[in-house]
């Protein structure tokens, strides 16, 4: 029998996977994957946040007053998403410069504030933990599945890294990098999802 | 091109409002206020609502967000606190916003005030207050960014409300009904909107 652990990290990733599913916090989805590596730092952070958001709602769950729960849960991922802001523009500055702000944006990333609301608040802390966990990897496979292709199409490079012989055969497009390029792609994955997503209803 | 700072206040205004609105607008080249926008974007008249609320509240918080880092935070040294004290401000300023339309005109509260606490957690708002730290903008320039800013959120949301009551009858794939035809609506506009990029370079 499979661990409610199990469960809970499976929905996460893939049944209720926070951007198909609940198309949420796509804001910050779309601004940074046209190269991995801003992705990659983007991923860390949110999976930072939703996670601990989540245990520390779940602990001071039965100490907060119904009527003000929203502002004490901003200021408690406000918290987070600070001590994350530090920690990249110390460890990668460049990278800071330029998702600096998608960063501070991670504190109205609905997919936070909506793990927090619907599960951290209602049980304990440990699955609450895993279960931001979940999210948040579930919502960077997609990032990062997004941010591959885009970089790969607009630069003909990968991490940073060009592809062999890029010069020869690639022909860059733009346009992936650009914005259009990031809701063509999250238009089609989306499409993906959602059509696999109706068929096993139907089953 | 001359720089800001020696141009007339009235150019400079206007050239910062016209560039946050189009060339840089929030929604299609900066990506934010989305999980709103494909909420509320079904109809013309949510959106128009939604999209006059975001305008007042931006313009408003990204002026006083402008005062408290320049005569708050960083005197003191803390920068460091801005994210919490932005979202604090904005939060704060919605819900007065909210308690002040209540009491002064009950039609107004109904077509703007369900939209209020939408705003807190839109990240168009946010954006714009962390965005102006990165220009160095005098305090009419940041009110200035703010109201266009909110200005381009409204106008694109506008636009997509309309095309999606046209498209409401359309046979589609079951997948990309909702928010799939609604991202490519908007990709497709992000396209048009780069036209205006080159236009203005600030």
């Amino acid at each position: 029998m499979p661990s409610p652990y199990t469960k809970i990290l499976k929905d996460g990733l893939l049944g209720e996977n926070p951007i198909y599913r609940q198309v949420l916090g796509i804001c910050s989805a779309l601004a940074v994957t046209n190269l991995l590596a801003n992705t990659l730092f983007m991923c860390f952070g949110v999976i930072f946040a939703t996670a601990l958001t989540n245990f520390t709602v779940s602990l001071l769950r039965n100490h907060i007053p119904k009527r003000i729960r929203m502002i004490v849960q901003v200021v408690i991922i406000a918290s987070y998403v600070m001590m994350i802001d530090i920690l990249i523009k110390a460890v990668a500055p460049d990278i800071h410069r330029f998702i600096g702000p998608y960063v501070g944006l991670i504190i109205t990333n609905c997919i936070i504030m909506g793990r927090a609301e619907a599960f951290a608040s209602q049980n304990k802390p440990l699955p609450s933990l895993v279960d931001g966990l979940a999210c948040g990897l579930g919502y960077s496979a997609v990032l990062i599945s997004i941010a591959v292709v885009r970089e790969i199409m607009g630069f003909g490079t990968l991490l940073g890294f060009a592809l062999p012989a890029r010069d020869l055969w690639w022909t860059q497009w733009t346009i992936m990098v650009m914005p259009p390029g990031a809701f063509f792609m999250l238009a089609i994955m989306t499409w993906f999802a959602r059509a696999k997503l109706v068929k096993q209803e139907a089953k | 091109m001359t720089p800001l700072a020696d141009m007339s206040l009235l150019a400079s205004f206007a050239l910062i409002f016209v560039s946050a609105a189009f060339t840089d607008n929030i929604l299609l080249a900066r990506f934010l206020g989305m999980c709103s926008c494909l909420g509320v974007s079904k109809k013309v008249d949510t959106s128009l609502g939604l999209g006059a609320a975001v305008i007042f509240v931006t313009a408003c918080t990204s002026a006083l967000n402008y005062l408290v880092y320049q005569y708050l935070l960083l005197p003191l040294g803390l920068d460091y606190l801005r994210l919490i004290t932005f979202i604090v401000v904005i939060a704060a300023f919605t819900q007065l916003v909210e308690m002040i339309i209540e009491r002064v005109s009950e039609k107004l509260y109904n077509s703007l005030g369900i939209f209020l606490p939408l705003i807190t957690v839109n990240c168009a708002i946010l954006g714009i207050s962390l965005f102006m730290l990165n220009k160095p903008y005098s305090f009419l320039q940041a009110f200035a960014f703010g109201l266009g800013g909110g200005f381009g959120w409204f106008l694109a949301i506008t636009l997509i409300g309309a095309i999606r009551e046209r498209i409401n009858e359309a046979a589609l794939p079951r997948g990309l009904e909702g928010p799939g035809i609604t991202l490519i609506i908007i990709g497709i506009m992000a396209l048009g909107f780069i036209g205006f990029s080159g236009m203005i370079k600030i």
